[in-house]
């Protein structure tokens, strides 16, 4: 755990006025939890996480991590005992992947086999062969291999606090998600204590599980993506977080969170239409799903094709032409529906089985109610 | 074409006379640098790490380059009469010593303030002190920067060297002198051409060395 009291620097400026870069943060990031510092250029983000390591010196108020008063601490000691990442990478470039990695671990004094077996643990973490990339040197990586040894460099000798710099910052879009995956994968299964600084509205949105947003030194408001998007405290934050930031709380939302809320109705190819009909009226569908005998979409029907018709529902069945994977997002799947021209599609899981449908209605009513999505999930 | 067949008769008759002048030569060059980089190496990294000393070490250095090497080879011989070694090796391994100063002392400031900012972050947010960084990281990625201060005052010296003679420390200057004072064209041509090509050909060696001694991450 993480917590800032009453932090303030105050910088001397050129003209001998002082001026405050971060001014009275009070914030506590909680063990497992990744709080991500968003903000504009100069609004003191970096500087305030740059007083948790000391690479910069409070002028006033604490840092206390897991309730230890950090002044009491040894600068290099406590630097040891925190990752840091940051968006330059900083990779040494006269020496090895593997002696870069092990740099921590070695100073506090683990023994050569140890090092060896964490190395090559660390590298299976972030997908990288060890056998083919431990022996190279930093410049024979590309970008976002060489980001992904910073990261597990932070990772190396287990430190439960991480600290972040712009990590993805530098690394292009396509990689960049990759990683910020990878990141996420890891950090459900380490559930460091990480403080994330960026810029990047989708990046926070992505990786935070609060977000703190800070505006000339203060900080502004911290809360949970979806809350913040859904509620932004003052006009600030709301341009902050962009005019679409309605939109961007579909992010947060997986297709398969909306199916599961759902109970999963569907008819075969030989089930009389009466029947489908019955169902439909019965929970008030529109539409029916058609599935094979595993369980995958084979179409659907319609309740006014169905009506008071005679036969199967393999006489009436209308084709399906995209479905959505559980994972995908809300922004993703919206994106398809108004691509194919469609007001729902079904959602199948990762064997391709239907397991419930997301529809236009639903993503209108869950942005209109400005309720956070695990409310509504809940409902 | 009748002078070049003479110089080149002349050298080949002295092989072991001027053999032993260059020996000579190099000799006192490379004692003068060597003190340089033991005391200039240190003194770059002192003043990367106590900022207000770099402007004036600095600038007494490039001060010292700036004197004519004859007027500081004449300030040397009073100076070092004091202590009874006014002419001699001691004046000329003194002058080559602080003109090699400055090169080595700017090179090895600048390499390590130009030092790539993430780099010197990363160590720093690692915890490393600075003793750590520049041992394992800093000093290394120094390594081409610093020896190319090196081969310049080596280059540099091995010229300065051949005015040395005429505090008497030897060298191929001796050769010149002989050739300005008995008028002996062939003896003149060899000493200067000689010298020229001793400081293209230790440029050469140390540029070698350099690429063996640097880190093979930077190579």
């Amino acid at each position: 755990m993480i917590e800032l009291k009453n932090l303030c620097k105050t910088f001397t400026q050129k003209n001998g006025q002082p001026f405050k870069a971060v001014d009275n943060v009070n914030l506590t990031v909680n063990e497992g939890e990744i709080c991500v510092l968003l903000g504009p250029s100069g609004c003191g983000k970096t500087t305030t996480m740059k007083m948790i390591n000391r690479l910069i010196d409070p002028s006033s108020g604490k840092v206390l991590i897991n309730g230890e008063d950090t002044a009491g601490i040894d600068t290099v000691t406590l630097r040891r005992n925190i990752g840091y990442v940051i968006q330059q990478i900083g990779l040494f470039p006269n020496m090895t992947i593997e002696d870069n990695i092990m740099v921590v671990p070695r100073m506090l004094g683990w023994d050569k086999k140890k090092c060896r077996e964490r190395a090559r643990e660390l590298m299976g973490m972030v997908a990288l062969d060890p056998d083919r990339f431990l022996s190279r040197y930093p410049r024979e990586m590309s970008g976002g291999q060489q980001q992904r040894i910073g990261v597990i460099r932070a990772l190396a000798a287990d430190a439960p606090v991480l600290l972040m710099d712009e990590p993805f910052g530098a690394v292009d879009p396509i990689n960049r998600e990759q990683i910020q995956n990878e990141f996420l994968q890891m950090q459900r299964q380490l559930g460091k204590t990480v403080m994330l600084v960026s810029h990047d509205i989708d990046e926070a949105i992505k990786l935070g599980d609060r977000i703190a947003v800070f505006r000339q030194g203060k900080l502004v408001q911290i809360d949970t993506a979806d809350a913040l998007l859904a509620q932004p405290a003052d006009d600030f934050v709301a341009s902050f977080l962009g005019q679409d930031r309605t939109l961007k709380r579909l992010l947060l939302v997986q297709a398969g969170e909306v199916a599961d809320m759902q109970e999963t109705l569907t008819a075969t190819l030989d089930t009389p239409l009466s029947n489908a009909f019955t169902v439909m009226d019965d929970a008030d569908l529109r539409h029916l799903t058609v599935v094979d005998e595993t369980g995958k979409p084979l179409g659907y029907v319609r309740r006014k094709d169905v009506r008071g018709a005679a036969g199967v529902c393999a006489d009436k069945l209308q084709p399906i032409s995209i479905a959505s994977g559980e994972n995908e997002n809300l922004r993703i799947v919206l994106s398809k529906l108004y691509e194919h021209n469609l007001t729902w599609m079904p959602v199948v899981d990762a064997h391709g089985r239907y397991s419930g449908e997301v529809s236009q209605d639903y993503i209108a009513r869950y942005l209109n109610s400005g309720r956070t999505h695990r409310s509504m999930l809940v409902a | 074409m009748e002078t070049i067949n003479d110089t080149f008769l002349y050298v080949i008759h002295n092989v072991p006379f001027i053999l032993g002048l260059t020996v000579q030569h190099l000799r006192l060059v490379g004692i003068a640098v060597a003190l340089a980089v033991v005391l200039g190496v240190p003194l770059g990294i002192v003043i990367v790490r106590f900022k207000w000393l770099a402007g004036v070490v600095l600038s007494l250095t490039t001060l010292v380059l700036t004197i004519p090497a004859i007027a500081l080879f004449g300030l040397m011989i009073p100076l070092f009469s004091m202590i009874g070694q006014g002419i001699g090796a001691v004046p000329a391994i003194t002058a080559a010593f602080l003109y090699s100063l400055l090169p080595i002392v700017r090179n090895t400031h600048t390499a390590l303030t130009q030092l790539d900012a993430g780099v010197r972050e990363a160590g720093r947010g690692i915890g490393l002190t600075f003793w750590q960084r520049l041992k394992w990281v800093e000093l290394p990625l120094a390594v081409p920067l610093i020896f190319g201060g090196i081969r310049t005052a080596v280059v540099l010296n091995i010229g300065v060297m051949a005015i040395a003679a005429i505090v008497g420390a030897g060298g191929l200057g001796t050769l010149i002198l002989h050739g300005i004072s008995q008028s002996d064209i062939r003896k003149l041509i060899a000493g200067a051409v000689i010298v020229s090509v001793l400081a293209v050909v230790m440029d050469q060696v140390l540029l070698k060395l350099q690429r063996v001694l640097t880190p093979k991450g930077i190579r």
